[in-house]
């Protein structure tokens, strides 16, 4: 069983308290994925269960057993690096073979190992070159080999494509996760780039300064995030957000501030009855706005002016002025809009997200 | 296949047991510590524990065969009457401080010269370094041969040119000689500094000089103030060096002059020599050595705050 | 940047330059030329006519056949060589490991540990060979080889942990990681992977620690007093003056030969050694 527990896991530098009493289980064979902005604490922890770093207080268990006091070694574990850490004193095959070497595997098994990864990579051509001879794309396959040929309980990454072009990032990805269904091996992979994490991941976890904001499926994370942190890390563009004030109006609780004034759905009205007379933070994505057409509930629109338009083809991005605050929405690409025209913009109930203000928690 | 097959039958293996001797290795403070002992036992037993003996040395009167008792400060009272000693210290300071200021003068612009392409560039620079890298006991003969009061050829070579009627006495002249020591030493330490301020000119970005140019600068106000200022980290660095080696140079002076004539080359490293091996003064001659010590104190401290303030910056 | 007429060139570069280099090669030639100079016109005096102190119309080798036959130089270039050798290797050894442990570990007290080597460098050897000469004798290692082999790393290894934290410092630390988890101990880590890496660095290190034993001179004049077993250096300096008479011809030809060694490996490996010149002094 080749699960890795954390438990209470802390880690300071000197009064720098850089990871915060982290739990976390990663099941045998998940690929999970921590996700956040840079000192958020992933790498660190990553590198406090490869045993790079030292630990704080707390446990690390990969499988059944502790390994606070283990050296990176003794693990079992295989890590793949953003700058891809190849030797470059070495042919590819030697990199790939190192690992099994120090274990003093046989010759033999050896050959058979690097040349069964090097298919399923396809970089059996380039055994015989050096690092420095080969493009980024392939020397990240090599650090991907060289990890896989070890066999070990756990896989660890750490923002291993962000050195790459974009268009070989999006490749690379699927490739990843064929490799990942095909190897069924249990994974923790950090990023700063929240769409590696949601496309990747079998659970998503996101952090923010050492401590872990939420954990779950990459669509619970999207539909229903645990706070304003979240909600605005994931998905882009990212969620806007609007400071309203909710009051009891005639027909319902009303939220509303200087650009827009809505009533607030029944499904939502319990959780936010107890903030009335209050403000909370509203937020909607981009992509849940649409522009009302006659059929919409007045209650749930408000007009927005379009600043800027951007348009990707598949969709186009409208920057709009709404009240005293901007927001973006994201419409089909047929619709007619240029800078200047006023629209009329519809709310989905069930698309819509309160958080408290002071907490940032969701309400 | 064969590689998830593998994964998911093996049982979570134990941890291999590992000697402790590899268990201490793996901690960093340990491994440290063994990496650094040959260093610090080799260091500690050839230069902490002669220093500290050669103190011991000069508070007594050590004589060759003799044992000595403790005198105090009596051997330093004794050197400060020395006429000897005070001249070497003269001469010392004289022979650093002129040496120096030419090295870097000539070195610097060697380097500057060097900083152009031509044709055979590397070759002339692999040529230039050949007086540093030869040993400096072997190019100096050829010097002191250059110098025989009767058979220099730069003396014949100042006759033929009409410029000189007698010859010139340049190591047995007593006015002479330290000048004589000088070039040979300043011979000796042009390419080092040279090199090493043009590797440090080769740093510079020469858009800085265009800029400059194009601003109106002239050549010297641009290597004033543009170059000059950069240049200044690697030129303390090799200042120190040269410094520090000059003010303890013996072989030069050793095989030119042997101290002389009249101990008008005279420094302490020579002085110690005559003195503690010479006549077998031990604690005189280890007093005079010791002697260097505050200056060279002095120069490594500046050097030490000046490497802190622009890490600093 | 000498832009304008053609003079100008000439006057501020290649005249200086010829100058500079007339001025640092000319006693190298003026030993070449003396070395194979016979005696009747070396010691003509100077002012005598039809002196041509430049060239020599009959070169002869009798110099260095007398050097090598008549006298110890072949035994002292061999005790020379023997000496920079074993003293290169202990100091890259020891500069290595030091060199390692100060740029890649961490470890309480590396500042100071790291200061207090590089401030060993800076004492010279001409303020301790008195007292040191004494320990020599107490060790039993007087006129002997090892006096030398286990004191010219005082300064060799000061210089090549210098010069090696600085490539060992470019290396970056995920290949360690990386090795650490494939399997490797640190130590393996450091051997299979850091050192083979800055192998570009230790040649440096090791040609400039060599010839910096070559050149040393006053540890091998006080702790070596019989004739057989003196390096070059000393062996030039004390033998080939007979009485009050300097033999030039063979000085001049011992003077040369013992400079070859180092001529030939600096040769060889002048970019090494440029780069450890330079390594050091840039820090």
């Amino acid at each position: 069983m080749a699960r890795v527990l954390i438990r209470n896991l802390n880690k300071f530098y000197d009064d720098f308290h850089a990871v915060k009493d982290v739990n976390l289980e990663i099941r045998d064979k998940e690929f999970v994925v921590l996700v956040g902005p840079s000192g958020c604490g992933k790498t660190t922890t990553l590198r406090m269960v490869a045993g790079l770093e030292s630990i704080g207080s707390g446990q690390i268990l990969i499988g059944d057993t502790v390994v606070n006091e283990l050296p990176p070694m003794d693990r079992d574990i295989a890590m793949v690096f953003q700058n891809y850490a190849l030797y470059p004193h070495m042919s590819v095959y030697d990199n790939m073979a190192f690992g099994l070497k120090m274990r003093r595997v046989d010759r033999g098994e050896i050959r058979k190992r690097v040349h069964e990864a090097a298919d399923i990579l396809g970089i059996r051509d380039y055994l015989g070159r050096k690092p420095r001879q080969l493009s980024g794309g392939q020397r990240q396959r090599v650090a991907l080999g060289r990890a896989i040929v070890r066999h070990p309980q756990v896989f660890l990454f750490d923002e291993p494509l962000s050195n790459l072009d974009a268009k070989l990032r999006v490749q690379m990805r699927v490739e990843l996760k064929k490799l990942h269904n095909r190897l069924n091996t249990t994974a923790v992979y950090v990023t700063h780039d929240q769409v590696e994490a949601m496309t990747l991941g079998d659970r998503v976890v996101v952090m923010r300064g050492g401590i872990v904001q939420q954990v779950g499926e990459p669509l619970e994370l999207y539909n229903r995030p645990a706070n304003r942190f979240v909600a605005g890390f994931i998905g882009s563009p990212a969620m806007n957000f609007a400071s309203v004030h909710v009051t009891n109006g005639t027909g319902g609780l009303r939220a509303g501030n200087t650009g827009l004034a809505i009533d607030v759905p029944a499904e939502i009205s319990s959780r936010l009855a107890p903030y009335a007379g209050r403000d909370v933070i509203m937020g909607v994505r981009p992509e849940d706005l649409e522009v009302a057409n006659g059929g919409d509930p007045p209650g749930l629109c408000f007009e927005a002016l379009v600043e800027v338009v951007e348009r990707l083809g598949a969709e186009s991005l409208l920057d709009l002025q709404v009240g005293e605050q901007t927001m973006v929405a994201s419409v089909e690409p047929n619709i007619r809009a240029k800078r200047g025209d006023r629209l009329r913009f519809a709310l989905r109930p069930e698309r819509l997200h309160f958080f408290d203000t002071k907490s940032e928690a969701a309400i | 296949m064969a590689i998830s097959e593998a994964v998911g039958q093996r049982a979570f293996a134990q941890a291999p047991r590992r000697g402790w001797a590899t268990r201490l290795l793996e901690d960093e403070r340990w491994l440290a510590v063994s990496l650094l002992l040959p260093t610090v036992v080799l260091l500690g037993l050839f230069i902490a524990y002669p220093f500290v003996q050669g103190v011991l040395l000069a508070i007594t009167d050590t004589k060759v065969g003799i044992p000595g008792r403790f005198v105090g400060v009596q051997n330093f009272i004794a050197l400060w009457y020395d006429s000897i000693f005070r001249t070497a210290v003269w001469n010392t300071f004289v022979y650093t401080a002129v040496a120096t200021v030419f090295k870097l003068a000539l070195g610097l612009w060697l380097a500057l010269l060097l900083n152009r392409h031509f044709k055979g560039k590397a070759f002339t620079r692999a040529f230039i370094l050949l007086p540093f890298i030869i040993p400096t006991v072997l190019s100096t003969f050829a010097w002191k041969w250059m110098f025989d009061p009767t058979f220099s050829v730069i003396n014949w070579t100042l006759f033929q040119l009409g410029l000189i009627h007698g010859r010139i006495n340049w190591l047995g002249d007593p006015d002479l000689a330290l000048i004589s020591v000088i070039i040979v030493n300043v011979w000796r330490g042009v390419p080092f500094f040279a090199i090493s301020l043009l590797a440090g000119l080769q740093t510079i970005n020469p858009e800085l000089q265009e800029a400059a140019a194009i601003d109106g600068a002239r050549a010297w106000q641009r290597f004033w103030h543009v170059t000059w200022p950069l240049l200044l980290p690697v030129t303390m660095v090799v200042m120190l060096f040269s410094i520090i080696q000059t003010f303890a140079d013996f072989q030069l002076v050793y095989v030119l002059t042997g101290g002389g004539p009249a101990n008008a080359t005279q420094l302490f490293a020579t002085y110690a020599y005559q003195i503690g091996v010479g006549t077998g003064l031990l604690s005189e001659g280890a007093a005079v050595s010791l002697a260097m010590f505050p200056f060279l104190l002095f120069v490594v401290v500046v050097q030490l705050l000046y490497i802190r303030r622009v890490e600093v910056h | 940047m000498i832009e304008g007429a053609k003079w100008r060139r000439w006057a501020y570069f290649y005249i200086p330059l010829g100058g500079f280099i007339f001025w640092l090669l000319f006693p190298f030639y003026w030993m070449l030329v003396t070395s194979v100079r016979p005696d009747r016109e070396l010691y003509r005096p100077w002012m005598a006519p039809n002196y041509t102190p430049f060239w020599t119309a009959h070169p002869t080798l009798v110099h260095i056949i007398d050097l090598l036959t008549e006298t110890l130089f072949t035994r002292w270039m061999l005790n020379t060589l023997f000496i920079a050798i074993l003293s290169t290797v202990i100091s890259l050894f020891c500069g290595v490991l030091a060199g390692y442990a100060l740029s890649r570990l961490k470890f309480p007290f590396a500042g100071s540990l790291g200061t207090g080597i590089f401030i060993t460098y800076l004492v010279p050897q001409t303020l301790l060979f008195i007292p040191l000469a004494d320990i020599i004798r107490n060790f039993q290692l007087g006129d002997t080889p090892w006096a030398l082999i286990l004191t010219y790393p005082t300064f060799l290894i000061p210089f090549c942990t210098w010069l090696l934290m600085g490539y060992f410092k470019a290396i970056p630390r995920e290949l360690e990681e990386c090795a650490r988890i494939d399997g490797a101990t640190r130590w393996k880590a450091m051997t299979y992977i850091i050192i083979p890496i800055a192998v570009p660095g230790i040649l440096s290190a090791g040609i400039f620690a060599f010839t910096l034993s070559w050149n040393e001179f006053i540890y091998a004049l006080v702790f070596l007093s019989s004739a057989q077993q003196k390096t070059v250096s000393v062996g030039v300096t004390s033998e080939l003056v007979r009485g009050d008479v300097f033999y030039w011809g063979q000085l001049m030809a011992g003077a040369l030969l013992g400079s070859i060694p180092v001529a030939v490996i600096y040769s060889f490996f002048v970019e090494h050694y440029v780069a450890g010149l330079t390594g050091s002094v840039k820090g």
